[in-house]
């Protein structure tokens, strides 16, 4: 064990105590730990999840119909070679995006991966520029620059999808340094997959979140798979929300298919950050239905691990509990259907009729002025 | 062997007193004046808070602006390097140190990835205005993982300006439009002269990031340098003014953007040009000015251009080793002679 250092004089130890402002004690970090540990997980909990108001209700299942048409209708031009590069789909994933967007605010940021659509989507991303960024165009969130795995909306908080896995982490708690020193109370969520698990990214990233005490939200979308390697074969110990006990901060793990529970572990999460509460590291189970990007087969998993998944489908188990529980009418229902139907139609159709960038433009935007 | 009569100009004095202050110390009067000016702006990085810097740059600035603008982090290089891209991109100015240039390998993805491409990427709407602070260099003794200069590494990336200084007047004034810039700085102490003493005003001056600094005026050859190398070619300047070949030294001063214009305007002049940096020289940024200089002031060369730079070696520990794997007073001066005799 390290040894403390030696502190002989009076004025060094003022300094310490200063410097220390921004982090948390020891002692309600082992205070964190305790309640950590005597928190049960969400998983399996029969505790009924309150079912959000009526507009939620609607805005869950036009956020999660929107991610599913939208890369529907991405791997659909990509497949007719209307479209190139690499696509990585978020179907079968949509509720976990959606429950833990549902109370953002749009100051609120997000992280996002090479997996980011949904997120995207679900933080209020335009449909028809995420589309024409897909399709190269000028008209796209990026100019046609970035693709798939480089849309950001900065006035909206999202602070980019990342081509590099788990690198997205420190930028989070970057994010979340500085909103704490705004002294405001936004929050940051960072969106990572369990193949960020094993990064040095990952335990730099928290750590540091968890000494400063930062409003960053972690939330790791565990779909089984890193490419073909399952999660198993990368991540040590129990689970990876189980990590948060080490770090001394609050952890959860949740079915990540359920989007009511994902939206209470969320909130939670949220409020506890907005409120100077420091961060939280949620897990939630998934799985993606595709494979790891459109030239994927996923020929390394088992048919019938996939068919239990489609079982799960977190939009068919969306609609079943709102006509269970009669918070939605079927019609309330087939009305965003078509809509959402036309506005990805009208997003691709605003893609391919938008032109390429000027091939004088490769120089610029690089550097700011 | 040319000979001239020109004598060597003398550098313009400054108007007012010499103040005769430190290297490190006129960092941290940059780092102190734009802390004061902008509320944006924060350090951050390892053991710059209570310790004061590794090299006792930021000594004495969380005392004054507290925790909140002067930032320990724990040993977390890519975590430093990620935090500043993170808080730069939601509107602050970070100045981030990392105690020697040989770390920010741990942390070259945030660099080279994340924080030099978001501009791009996200199609010009990201302003990331980062310093990346370091300190480089060889000549102290501490070995191959903790003496490398590698500011080719960044002046290969695009989204990345790189700025090396070697002087106190010229890192204050560097440094602070390094902060003031909407880019992202990656900003190269040479730890061997952080102990410099030299003239910086008191009043507030800035230096424009691209632009060079002809340190000392020649007919008879060029020398095109940067950072601490710019110091050891004054001396062997001095050294060969005594046997009448009178050199002309370039300090580029900032990398990238690269002031190429001003080191051909003085090949122009000399007609003989020999770079001289102390990273290694093979794939070292000698080899793109000497090929610059060649394709845009070819008709005006009397001999190849050379370049000196460190052996193809790690830097080695044993002090006769280490002096000699990178060039000297002595190799430059020799350099010189052999480029006026008509080089390799």
């Amino acid at each position: 064990m390290r040894q403390r250092r030696e502190l002989p004089d009076e004025a060094i130890s003022d300094k310490i105590a200063s410097a220390q402002f921004m982090t948390m004690t020891t002692s309600s970090r082992r205070q964190r730990v305790t309640l950590m540990a005597s928190r049960k997980s969400s998983t399996g909990s029969k505790r009924k999840v309150q079912r959000p108001p009526r507009e939620k209700l609607l805005w869950m299942y036009r956020t999660m119909m929107r991610i599913r048409r939208f890369e529907e209708a991405a791997e659909d031009a990509f497949r007719n070679a209307r479209m190139r590069g690499a696509l990585h789909f978020y179907i079968g994933e949509e509720a976990t995006a959606t429950g833990v967007c549902a109370d953002l605010r749009t100051d609120d940021y997000i992280t996002s991966t090479h997996r980011g659509h949904g997120h995207c989507i679900a933080k209020g991303g335009q449909l028809n520029k995420m589309m024409a960024e897909l399709f190269g165009r000028v008209t796209g969130y990026c100019g046609g620059k970035g693709g798939s795995m480089h849309i950001a909306d900065l006035d909206i908080g999202i602070l980019g999808a990342n081509g590099i896995v788990g690198a997205g982490i420190p930028i989070a708690a970057g994010a979340g340094l500085g909103v704490k020193l705004s002294g405001e109370d936004g929050v940051v969520v960072c969106f990572f997959g369990d193949g960020a698990g094993p990064t040095g990214a990952f335990h730099e990233g928290v750590n540091f979140a968890a000494v400063k005490n930062l409003p960053v939200i972690f939330v790791c979308e565990n779909n089984h798979y890193g490419m073909a390697t399952t999660s198993a074969n990368s991540n040590a110990g129990p689970s990876i929300a189980a990590r948060a006990v080490a770090y001394g901060i609050h952890g959860a793990s949740v079915d990540g298919n359920d989007v009511f529970a994902v939206h209470a572990v969320a909130l939670e999460a949220i409020d506890r950050a907005r409120n100077g509460g420091g961060p939280t590291l949620i897990e939630a189970d998934t799985y993606r239905f595709k494979g790891h990007t459109v030239h994927d087969m996923a020929a390394y998993r088992a048919k019938k691990e996939l068919e239990e998944w489609l079982k799960k489908d977190p939009i068919e188990r969306f609609k079943k509990t709102v006509s269970t529980e009669k918070l939605l009418d079927a019609e309330d229902m087939t009305g965003i259907d078509s809509e959402v139907e036309r506005e990805v139609a009208d997003a691709v159709e605003f893609a391919e009729a938008s032109p390429y960038p000027e091939l004088d433009s490769i120089e610029q935007g690089v550097y700011a002025d | 062997m040319t000979t001239t009569t020109t004598a060597p100009a003398v550098r313009e004095q400054a108007p007012e007193e010499e103040r005769l202050i430190f290297l490190n110390q006129a960092l941290r009067e940059a780092l102190d004046e734009e802390l004061e000016r902008d509320p944006t702006v924060f350090a951050i990085g390892e053991e710059i808070g209570i310790w004061g810097g590794a090299y006792k740059v930021t000594e004495g600035l969380l005392e004054k602006y507290g925790p909140t603008r002067v930032i320990d982090t724990p040993i977390s290089e890519a975590l430093i390097a990620g935090a500043a891209v993170g808080a730069a991109i939601t509107g602050w100015r970070p100045v981030a140190e990392f105690m020697y240039v040989d770390f920010m390998g741990i942390a070259m993805d945030q660099i080279v990835n994340q924080a030099a491409k978001n501009r791009y990427m996200f199609g010009g709407k990201a302003t990331l205005p980062i310093v990346y602070r370091a300190a480089m260099g060889a000549g102290i003794g501490n070995a191959a993982q903790h003496m490398q200069s590698l500011e080719a590494w960044f002046a290969h990336v695009p989204g990345l300006k790189v700025v090396t200084p070697a002087t106190p007047y010229d890192a204050k004034g560097l440094l602070k439009s390094a902060i003031r810039d909407n880019n992202v700085v990656v900003f190269l102490e040479h730890k061997g002269i952080y102990a410099n003493r030299g003239h910086v005003p008191e009043a507030e001056y800035l230096i424009p990031l691209g632009q060079a600094d002809v340190k000392r005026i020649g007919s008879d050859a060029t020398i095109v340098s940067y950072s601490r190398q710019v110091l050891f070619a004054l001396e062997a300047a001095e050294q060969l003014s005594q046997e009448g070949i009178e050199v002309e030294v370039v300090d580029l001063r900032t990398l990238y953007p690269m002031d190429i214009d001003s080191a051909i305007a003085s090949v122009q002049k000399t007609n003989r040009a020999l770079v001289v940096h102390e990273a290694v020289q093979f794939g070292g940024l000698g080899g793109e000015i000497a090929s610059q200089i060649q394709e845009k002031a070819f008709d005006y060369l009397d001999a190849p251009v050379m370049r000196l730079g460190a052996l193809h070696s790690p830097v080695p520990f044993s002090e006769p080793l280490e002096v000699a794997s990178f060039p000297s007073v002595e190799t430059i001066a020799a350099s010189v002679r052999k480029l006026l005799e008509g080089g390799v």
